[in-house]
Order: structure tokens, then C-alpha cells, then sequence
């Protein structure tokens, strides 16, 4: 069995992009908020409300595509709230943003307990199918790889160029890396860093529920609790990768899906050779490894962890 | 509306706001009660009783605080450092991890030896395990909060391979689950018929030893003073470095002792469900303590009631028990608002 050969099977491929999806929404969602000057630690819990939210519009008869705005909408809700701490009284964004997740968490169990008191094996809902648009199958090997993805994912795509369109070419995205590398200035143009602030951490809060809501609505079709198992965290040191940036997000979260991948291959062909925990231990090595490898790199927004508070130096 | 900072903080404001944080944090449980079709004035009843009714209720709450003091001293003294320990869960499993390798055989020895013996072990375990990243941070400037976070994981899976793999107890009728630390490694009882443990003392012991640690002694002082102002420190002399992996190995230990505690005193074999997220909860306790040692006993055991309440409550009506933590996380968020309006004041206009 020749490792290096799966390279080439587009099966590997779909794998890596359907793995990499809700890193993507939620790397973009978490670069937002940085960008602007605020660390969301609250991304963990965020991804556990949007996939509880999306899946359980679903369950009650919802749509997919408004329990896909629902869960985006809950996640905003979310980043409201993380916004008012941090940005409006400008407390510590490493509590708060913990005290996020532990809430947006505890109250995605709660809910869900109280919603369905008896459901001892977990109910499903019919998620979002893989698309198969006509043209698509034409185009060689993309075409392949793109065929057999949802919708979501192509969401996901579409939004790495959205959201490196809107942060490099319009007044607004430039906006929000002024309010995170230098506040004053935001202040001297006549805007207002509070506004800014706060809507791109919403904005962003939103992308992380749509990536929770992949969980649910696409990769799988029940909600357990525990179901985002440490992607927030891993997000946010993909970030770091990224140097803040939405194409080196995308490029990022593609390799490390392509090496979940690729331990998962690995791991079904060596048997029981390693035990299937040091495998599943792979993903937060790697990150460990990024933020190790990126760190002489690491241009941090100059503002990010700092409050801005009006008059003040 | 505009944020001005206060002339002056009267003392009645510093000992009202952890108690306007506990209000609110009631305020959204009685919502959530009300939500969930039961009323918020039974459901309180229920828990308070549930938590403190009784002997034993007492004494299941008193336990339950045992490893929330330990991983909330262990979060305090970081978070005084302006270190962001993320990963007492993960030191926490270490102690354990540790304690469960020589207190299952290895050295025999009574137990007045055994007892601080498996406690220096596993401590040490832990602030190795802390070291990782605190030495990333000082030499490579990589953030410890993902770092700390990313090893809980890794420690957990590798608890996991050992309970399901080498360390498996044959004995365990296919559980997964260690085998039990000799009868020399157990915590004695200190109440009858109760699960109340030594550990309970061993922790309000470390409370008062980090209280006069960090108020009398000179490394003491150097963590507070780097947590104040690293750049202030590093002039003044202080090894900053030198300073916070110190911290680091204090409370990483101490987090490590909280997994001892629990593994010796309550349960007696490693599993994977040894802590319902107690690192977690001690970042709560700490910061309710608003970081002082002494406090940390307090908060603890309020979050403790929280936690064996909401557990009784939720058998007796049909709640979730996750309403526990929903309190808990609100109290966090809470009591920073609190903390915050003493030292400013809200001016709207």
C-alpha cells in the first residue's frame, strides 16, 4: 500500500475540503474579530450554539437555509454580548471570551436537555445534500472534487474571497484593520471604534455559528453535546498561521484538513499498530506546531487585547 | 455614554460586587427555571436544600469544593502573574496520571508518607506540564492560552488511551478504568458514612500556604509585581522569566494536586469522567475570588453548592443539570461587569 498514492484519488481531496469547511468558517469569523482588535476566545461556544441552533431549526421544521441564518443569527447574538464586555467596558478579552464559550456551551446542553428530555440515541434531521450542478462535472479534476460537497462548503468558499474583498478594497474593511492596528485614527477620521469594533466581532461571531452549523446540517445529521470537540481552539491558532490574513486562512485550514486526512488513511491502513488516540491527538500537535513555526512571524493587529476607551492614551 | 474611572473605592462597593454577580447569575437561573415550566422559588428551595439540607448534603458539597479550591488557587496565582493557564484540566489529569503510575504498586510505604508523596509527585507532574508552554511564551512569545487549551486535549486522549489501553483494569468487568491505588494511597474520611475526605483540609491548607506565599514572601511579591507590570519588574531588576516559570510550576502543582485529591479521595482508580471540568470551573472560582486565596475557599464552595444543588434539584424536578453551569459561566461574566463598575462609573448622556 503506497501512501503517496492517495494524493492523487479525488476521494482524498473531497475529504480534505469537506474537513477543512467548518475551520474555514470559523478561522474567517475569528481573523474578523482580531482584525479589528478583539480576541474572541468565545469561538468554542459559539460553534456549540450555531451547531445546536442550525440542527435544532431543522428538527422543529425550519428550512436549512434559514436554520442556516438562524444559527448565524444566534451566533451574532453571541457577539453582541462579547462586544458590549470588551469593547463598550473594555474588560479582559481572555475572561470574557472564555466566559462566552463556557455560557454559548452550557446553554446550547441546557436547551437541547430541555427540548428533547428522552431522546437517549441522538434524532436526525435530513441535511444538506451534496450538490451535482451540470457544468461542474466538466471542468477535470476541481469539478471532481467540487461535485461532491454541499452547499455549505461552497458558503465557506465564497466567503474567503467575500471576506478578503470587503477587509482590502472597500471603506469599510479598511475600517476594521484601522480599529485594530490603530484606534486613534479610526477616532481622528470621525468614525466610531466602538461601532466598528462591535459589528465585526458580530459579523464574525456569525461566520463561527455557520461553521458549528456545518457540523449538523452537513457533515452529520444529529447534534451531541461535545460535538465541536476543540475546533474554536484550533481556529484560532490557524489565525496565527494565517498572519491575519483570508487566503493564508483558507491555504492553512486546507493542510491541516489534508493531514487529519491523511492520519485518518494512515490510520485505517497501519491497523492497530498506533493506537487510534495518538491519531486523534494529530490535530491539536499540529497546532501546537503552527503556533511554534509561525511565532517569529507573528504580526499581531498592534491593538488586538487593548481596550479603547475615549480621551484615553 | 461615558466610562470614568473613580476617585476612590470604598470597601462596602469591593465586598457588594461579587454579590451583585451572585444576584444576577440567580436572576438568569430563576428565567431559565421559569422557561423550562417550573417555578424559580421550588427550584431554589430544591437546591439550597440539595446542597446544604443535610449531613450528607453538606458533605457531598464540602467534597465537591476539595478540587475547586486547588484548580481555583491554581488559576489565581496565574492569572496574578498575567499568565493565562487554560490547562488545569489537563494538569489536573496529570496529578492524576501520576498519582495512578506509583500509587498502584510500585513503593510500598505507610501511609503518612505515601499520601505526600503520590501529592509532591503528581504536583510536579502538573507544573512540568505547564512548563511547556510557559517556556513557548517566555522564549518564543506563543500565546499560552491556546497552547494551555490544545494540551487539555492532548492529556485527555492520552488519559483515554491509558484507561482503554496499558493501564486497563483487567479486574474492571471491561470498564475503562485503571486499576485502584493501595489502600496506603487513600485519603482517609474524616466524617462517617460520608465521602468527605482529608483532601478537603489539604486544600484549605494550600489556600492559607498561597495566601502568605504571595502577601510575605519575596517570590511572592515578584509574581504580583510581573503580573502589575512586567516592563516596571524587569526594570526594577526581577528576573521576569525567571518569575513567571516559577508561577507556572505552582499552578500547574496545584491543579496536579486537585487531580491527586480527587483520585485518591473520591473515586480510588483513574477514569475518564474524574473531573466534570473542574480546570474550567477554577478559572470561575478564581475570578469570582477576584484572584485572592483566601477567596478562592469562599467562591469554591459557592460554586460548589451551585454545582451538588443543581445535581439534586435536577433528579427531584425535571430540569437539566447543565443549569449548573449556565449559573456558573453567568457568575463569570457577572462578576467582571461588578468588578468593573467599582472601579469606574457609567455616565450616560
Amino acid at each position: 500500500m503506497d501512501i503517496l498514492s492517495f494524493f492523487l484519488e479525488t476521494g482524498f481531496w473531497m475529504a480534505t475540503l469537506r474537513m477543512a469547511t467548518p475551520l474555514i468558517l470559523g478561522t474567517l469569523g475569528e481573523l474578523i474579530c482580531e482584525r479589528a482588535g478583539v480576541l474572541n476566545l468565545g469561538i468554542e461556544g459559539i460553534m456549540a450554539a450555531g451547531c445546536m441552533a442550525g440542527w435544532t431549526w431543522v428538527y422543529m421544521g425550519g428550512d436549512l437555509w434559514t436554520g442556516v441564518l438562524f444559527a448565524a443569527f444566534i451566533g451574532a447574538l453571541f457577539g453582541l454580548l462579547h462586544a458590549l464586555f470588551t469593547v463598550h467596558l473594555g474588560l479582559s478579552q481572555h475572561v470574557t471570551g472564555l466566559g462566552i464559550t463556557m455560557l454559548a456551551a452550557s446553554l446550547s446542553s441546557f436547551v437541547f436537555r430541555m427540548l428533547l428530555p428522552s431522546a437517549t440515541t441522538p434524532p436526525k434531521i435530513v441535511p444538506f445534500q451534496p450538490l451535482a450542478p451540470p457544468l461542474l462535472a466538466d471542468i477535470p479534476v476541481l469539478g471532481q472534487i467540487l461535485i461532491g460537497q454541499t452547499a455549505l462548503t461552497m458558503v465557506a468558499l465564497a466567503a474567503v474571497a467575500v471576506v478578503s474583498y470587503v477587509l482590502y478594497r472597500t471603506p469599510a474593511g479598511l475600517a476594521v484593520r484601522m480599529a485594530g492596528e490603530n484606534p486613534m485614527a479610526v477616532e481622528a477620521q470621525g468614525l466610531s471604534v466602538f461601532a466598528i469594533r462591535t459589528w465585526a466581532v458580530m459579523a464574525g461571531s456569525a461566520l463561527m455559528a455557520v461553521g458549528g452549523a456545518f457540523l449538523t446540517m452537513s457533515a452529520f445529521d444529529a447534534y451531541y453535546i461535545g460535538m465541536v470537540n476543540g475546533r474554536g481552539w484550533i481556529c484560532i491558532a490557524l489565525v496565527v498561521f494565517a498572519s491575519w490574513k483570508p487566503g493564508k486562512a483558507l491555504l492553512g485550514c486546507l493542510l491541516f484538513a489534508a493531514f487529519d486526512a491523511i492520519q485518518m488513511r494512515v490510520q485505517q491502513q497501519s491497523g492497530m499498530l498506533i493506537p487510534y488516540q495518538f491519531y486523534l491527538m494529530m490535530p491539536y500537535v499540529f497546532s501546537i506546531i503552527a503556533l511554534i513555526v509561525m511565532s517569529r512571524r507573528a504580526a499581531y493587529p498592534k491593538a488586538l487585547l487593548i481596550p479603547f476607551r475615549k480621551g484615553e492614551r | 455614554m461615558r466610562i470614568e474611572p473613580r476617585e476612590s473605592v470604598s470597601l462596602a462597593m469591593k465586598g457588594i460586587a461579587p454579590l451583585m454577580a451572585v444576584g444576577t447569575a440567580m436572576l438568569v437561573c430563576s428565567a431559565l427555571l421559569v422557561w423550562a415550566g417550573a417555578s424559580p422559588t421550588q427550584g431554589w428551595v430544591l437546591m439550597i436544600s440539595g446542597a446544604l439540607g443535610s449531613k450528607f448534603a453538606l458533605s457531598e458539597t464540602l467534597t465537591r469544593a476539595t478540587p475547586l479550591i486547588l484548580t481555583g488557587l491554581a488559576a489565581a496565582v496565574a492569572f496574578r502573574a498575567k499568565l493565562w493557564n487554560i490547562g488545569g484540566e489537563g494538569q489536573f489529569y496529570m496529578g492524576a496520571v501520576v498519582a495512578t503510575w506509583l500509587g498502584t504498586g510500585p513503593f510500598a510505604m505507610p501511609p503518612y508518607l505515601m499520601i505526600p508523596y503520590l501529592f509532591l509527585a503528581g504536583a510536579m507532574g502538573g507544573g512540568l506540564l505547564l512548563l511547556l508552554p510557559t517556556l513557548l511564551k517566555t522564549r518564543l512569545q506563543v500565546d499560552e492560552v491556546v497552547t494551555t487549551l490544545l494540551l487539555n486535549f492532548i492529556v485527555i486522549l492520552f488519559v483515554n488511551w491509558l484507561v482503554f489501553g496499558p493501564w486497563k483494569d483487567p479486574m474492571a468487568m471491561g470498564w475503562p478504568q485503571a486499576a485502584p491505588v493501595v489502600d496506603q494511597a487513600l485519603l482517609p474520611q474524616v466524617l462517617d458514612k460520608t465521602r468527605l475526605h482529608l483532601g478537603f483540609f489539604i486544600a484549605l491548607f494550600c489556600a492559607v500556604g498561597v495566601w502568605w506565599f504571595m502577601r510575605a514572601t519575596t517570590w511572592g511579591f515578584e509574581i504580583r509585581a510581573v503580573g502589575a507590570s512586567p516592563r516596571a519588574s524587569a526594570f526594577a531588576g526581577m528576573p521576569v522569566a525567571a518569575v513567571t516559570v516559577r508561577t507556572a510550576l505552582l499552578s500547574g502543582g496545584l491543579a496536579a494536586m486537585a487531580g491527586v485529591a480527587e483520585l485518591c479521595g473520591v473515586k480510588g482508580y483513574l477514569t475518564l469522567d474524574l473531573s466534570p471540568g473542574f480546570g474550567y470551573s477554577g478559572i470561575v472560582v478564581a475570578m469570582l475570588a477576584a484572584l485572592h486565596p483566601l477567596g478562592v475557599v469562599a467562591s469554591a464552595l459557592f460554586v460548589a453548592v451551585i454545582q451538588i444543588g443543581a445535581d439534586s434539584m435536577s433528579r427531584s424536578i425535571n430540569i437539566s443539570s447543565y443549569i449548573a453551569d449556565v449559573t456558573t459561566a453567568v457568575c463569570l461574566l457577572a462578576v467582571l461587569v461588578a468588578m468593573f463598575l467599582t472601579r469606574y462609573r457609567i455616565r450616560w448622556r
